[in-house]
């Protein structure tokens, strides 16, 4: 029963049996062989075939890098693996996978807040930092990549908020100039909100139903005043005047109906949806936005910005994907070649071309033609530099269900925000305790 | 006398043994030290076990060894981490009962709210889907033009997966969807609070009241029409056959329905988790909060909490079928459940006097 198909026995058998997911799948008796791979990592020795998995691609674009890849390397063939789209289903499965200590995933697509989890449980190597060119991306997309100070993982691609405006309502209300701070949005609101076909419209939304983007928007919301979640050594550190501030203008935008009620219940679907019906004057998402938006009534109408904040710019969270090795894994040599492949600045480019993915690299924002192609890089570009990544902590998942039910709480009234975030404080100091 | 001599081993268990040897009082002196005899005969015994043991190897398999597995794994806490390394630990340290015990601490608050929730859901569903599933079963059971249709119609809902029937239902729901539209006020049915619990409940009721009038169906057409005819003459008004006659020729079918709906909401985690959310406080169940907790890889509470779910849904099956005598072995033909071994015979007396 120490074996790893024992262990998936039980695992799909416990299935079956209560009607529950997961139940009995942990290792019990702990079968100690993780323990000498660390002083290994730095040979990556095997060639041969190996697999990529990542969430299910629906722009084809993967295949077509792997497909690159294959013909240059047909010994070492990549295999794709699609996962679901859900990222939280992609990262059960990769945990499953490493909890079996099964060499079936090699190169694995995580998430930028996975990294310190999958680090501290050692299901991913810690990679050698000059086999990569991570002095040519940007610093926060590479900070996401690192545990403690060492590189776990390369960046793939990257993602930043932006602020999505009405040109033509602002324009018209004479503001020449997207706002950079809080106050100066609410004040184009007041302006644009006095032209008759704008009575009716709300002022701002983002993301704040209870779920991960809740996270990212209070995230913003505090970073963007001058406070932190966690500070550099990873104490949490939220209870502050700044941290305050930032979740008051949540706060007070959801009092004063600067955010509209129903924003409440908005994903990032929900609030596209009501930017193009014309409902919002400012809406803070995604770039995936742009082109979809462009599509839509409002096309024309609309332009992007760095977000704003309390005293000048604000800071975005980082989105995006890296790779990581799973210690596994076999042929962990033709892995390193493969992910170096994957991110090189070649395949970045076709990535952003063809499915407009944000790249790590810094200079192909600031390349003219891609710029033509999506308008929105050079502010996406800025978004991304001053970008604070969420709390990099190894119970991430914990962390961020506290941080929704605390900052939830505050929303909807049930709390001040004072106590959200002494609650919110003290429940951070007991997860980063363990 | 010889009684004595022989432990009556076997007597509870083979009552057709028991009433053989009674008349006589003889304690089958022919092979006193083998047991194989007082089971009917050999042959049979034998071939009975040899046809049940690949059912039993396919339940040790997939139910008995993972129900111990689970028990096993609830005594283990979640892996530290190492503060110097920044690494988690290897084993899951052993705490005995504490994964038990700390729902009665703080820690618990979650826990019983999770066991609210789906004690809230259980009742609430079930109890609207039995008045909606009899009314459906009698609407379907009459004979009218475009019978079939409506019949069609009802099961409907109830052929649709509970994921999709999930993200219909969180359509309806969006802020501006129609369910909104149709009320003339917008209610935020997704926000974590009470609309929430509503909006789950309407989405399962809609989805499995059909389900309940399927069986009613079921049960209401074997009722023979003499017994009808003959209230009819005795001037019995159509409430009086409905309570009288309908109901209790009805029961054995509806119990079934009842206890598998029970069955099926205590563990509800698919409706929920899709049109609702995971780690919403207020429609959180049992089986939600085990699966979060297994997500972020604490398999020793998950287990806990699933070894507790367990314990609660088999107790709500005993007490089910003891205190309202749900007929499980004669009454719907082949629905047979596991814990149908704690019916007795008592039971039998309700369906023969009926009938």
């Amino acid at each position: 029963m120490k074996t790893s198909t024992a262990r998936a026995i039980q695992c799909s058998a416990a299935l079956t049996a209560a009607g529950l997911l997961l139940t009995a799948c942990g290792s019990s008796g702990g079968s100690g062989s993780g323990q000498s791979e660390p002083a290994a990592a730095a040979s990556f020795k095997g060639r041969g075939p190996i697999t990529y998995v990542a969430g299910k691609d629906t722009t084809g674009t993967v295949q077509t890098i792997i497909g690159r890849w294959n013909k240059a390397h047909p010994k070492e063939k990549v295999t794709f693996i699609q996962l679901p789209t859900d990222a939280d289903s992609q990262r059960q499965q990769m945990i499953q996978n490493a909890e079996t200590k099964s060499d079936a995933y090699t190169v694995l697509a995580t998430d930028v807040v996975w990294t310190s989890e999958f680090a501290a449980h050692q299901w991913i190597e810690p990679l050698p930092a000059n086999r990569f060119p991570l002095g040519k991306m940007l610093q926060p997309v590479v900070e996401t990549a690192k545990y403690r100070g060492k590189l776990y993982a390369v960046p793939a691609s990257s993602n930043g908020g932006l602020l999505f405006y009405r040109t033509d309502l602002l324009k018209k209300a004479g503001v020449t100039r997207p706002p950079t701070t809080w106050a100066q949005m609410t004040a184009a609101c007041a302006k644009v909100r006095k032209l008759p076909e704008a009575k009716d419209m709300s002022c701002y939304a983002g993301q704040f139903q209870k779920y991960e983007g809740l996270t990212v928007n209070f995230a913003e919301a505090v970073n963007s005043a001058g406070g932190q979640i966690v500070d550099a050594d990873g104490k949490p550190d939220v209870d502050t005047p700044q941290a305050k501030k930032g979740l008051d203008f949540l706060v007070d935008a959801f009092k004063d109906r600067t955010i509209p009620k129903e924003a409440i219940t908005y994903q990032e679907e929900d609030g596209r949806q009501a930017f193009q019906a014309g409902k919002l004057i400012f809406l803070n998402n995604w770039p995936y936005v742009y082109s979809l938006a462009q599509k839509s009534a409002i096309q024309g109408k609309f332009a992007v910005a760095p977000l704003p904040g309390l005293n000048g710019p604000g800071a975005s969270s980082l989105g995006g994907s890296n790779l990581a090795l799973s210690s596994f894994a076999k042929n962990k040599a033709t892995a390193l070649d493969f992910m170096k492949f994957f991110t090189s600045e070649e395949s970045a480019t076709y990535f952003l071309k063809n499915a407009s993915l944000a790249p790590p690299y810094a200079d192909l924002y600031d390349n003219a033609a891609l710029d033509k192609q999506y308008p929105y890089l050079p502010d996406l570009k800025q978004s991304i530099t001053k970008a604070v990544p969420r709390p990099r902590v190894v119970q991430y998942g914990d962390v961020t269900a506290a941080i929704q039910n605390e900052v939830y709480a505050a929303l909807t009234g049930k709390k001040s925000s004072a106590q959200a975030l002494k609650d919110l404080q003290g429940d951070l100091q007991k997860l980063t305790a363990q | 006398m010889a009684d004595t001599a022989i432990p009556p081993d076997t007597a509870p268990h083979a009552p057709g043994t028991a009433a053989r040897r009674r008349p006589g009082r003889l304690p089958a002196p022919e092979r006193p030290r083998r047991r194989a005899p007082s089971r009917a005969t050999a042959g049979t015994g034998r071939l009975a076990a040899l046809l049940v043991s690949p059912t039993l190897l396919v339940l040790t398999v997939v139910v008995l060894y993972p129900t111990l597995m689970a028990l096993d794994e609830s005594l283990y806490g979640p892996k530290g981490l190492d503060p110097k390394t920044g690494f988690i630990s290897d084993t899951e340290p052993f705490v005995g009962l504490k994964n038990y015990t700390d729902i009665f601490t703080q820690a618990g608050d979650r826990f019983w709210n999770a066991f609210w929730n789906t004690t809230f859901f259980t009742v609430v569903t079930v109890s609207l889907e039995t008045l909606i599933g009899v009314a459906m079963a009698i609407v379907m059971h009459r004979a009218f033009r475009g019978r079939s249709v409506v019949r069609a119609g009802i099961l409907v809902p109830w052929a649709i997966p509970t994921a999709i029937s999930g993200l219909l239902w969180k359509w309806i729901f969006n802020a501006n969807g129609i369910a909104n539209v149709v009320l003339g006020h917008q209610v935020l049915w997704t926000a974590d609070g009470f609309s929430a619990k509503i909006a789950v409940v309407i989405a399962d009721v809609w989805k499995t009241a059909p389900f309940i009038g399927l069986l009613v169906l079921a049960g209401l057409q074997v009722i023979p029409k003499e017994v009808y005819e003959a209230a009819r003459l005795d001037g019995a008004s159509a409430l009086q056959q409905f309570w009288r006659i309908t109901l209790p020729l009805v029961k054995p079918a509806l119990m079934v329905a009842v206890l598998f709906r029970c069955l099926d909401a205590l563990r509800m985690f698919d409706l929920p988790y899709i049109l609702i959310g995971a780690q919403k406080g207020s429609v959180e169940t049992l089986s939600m909060l085990a699966q979060n907790e297994a997500s972020n890889v604490r398999f020793g509470p998950a287990s806990a909490y699933a070894v507790l779910l367990f314990l609660y849904v088999f107790l709500i099956a005993l007490a089910f079928v003891r205190l309202l005598g749900a007929d499980l072995i004669g009454g719907a033909g082949g629905t047979k459940k596991r814990k149908s071994r704690a019916v007795r015979t008592p039971r039998r007396r309700v369906r023969e006097v009926t009938a």
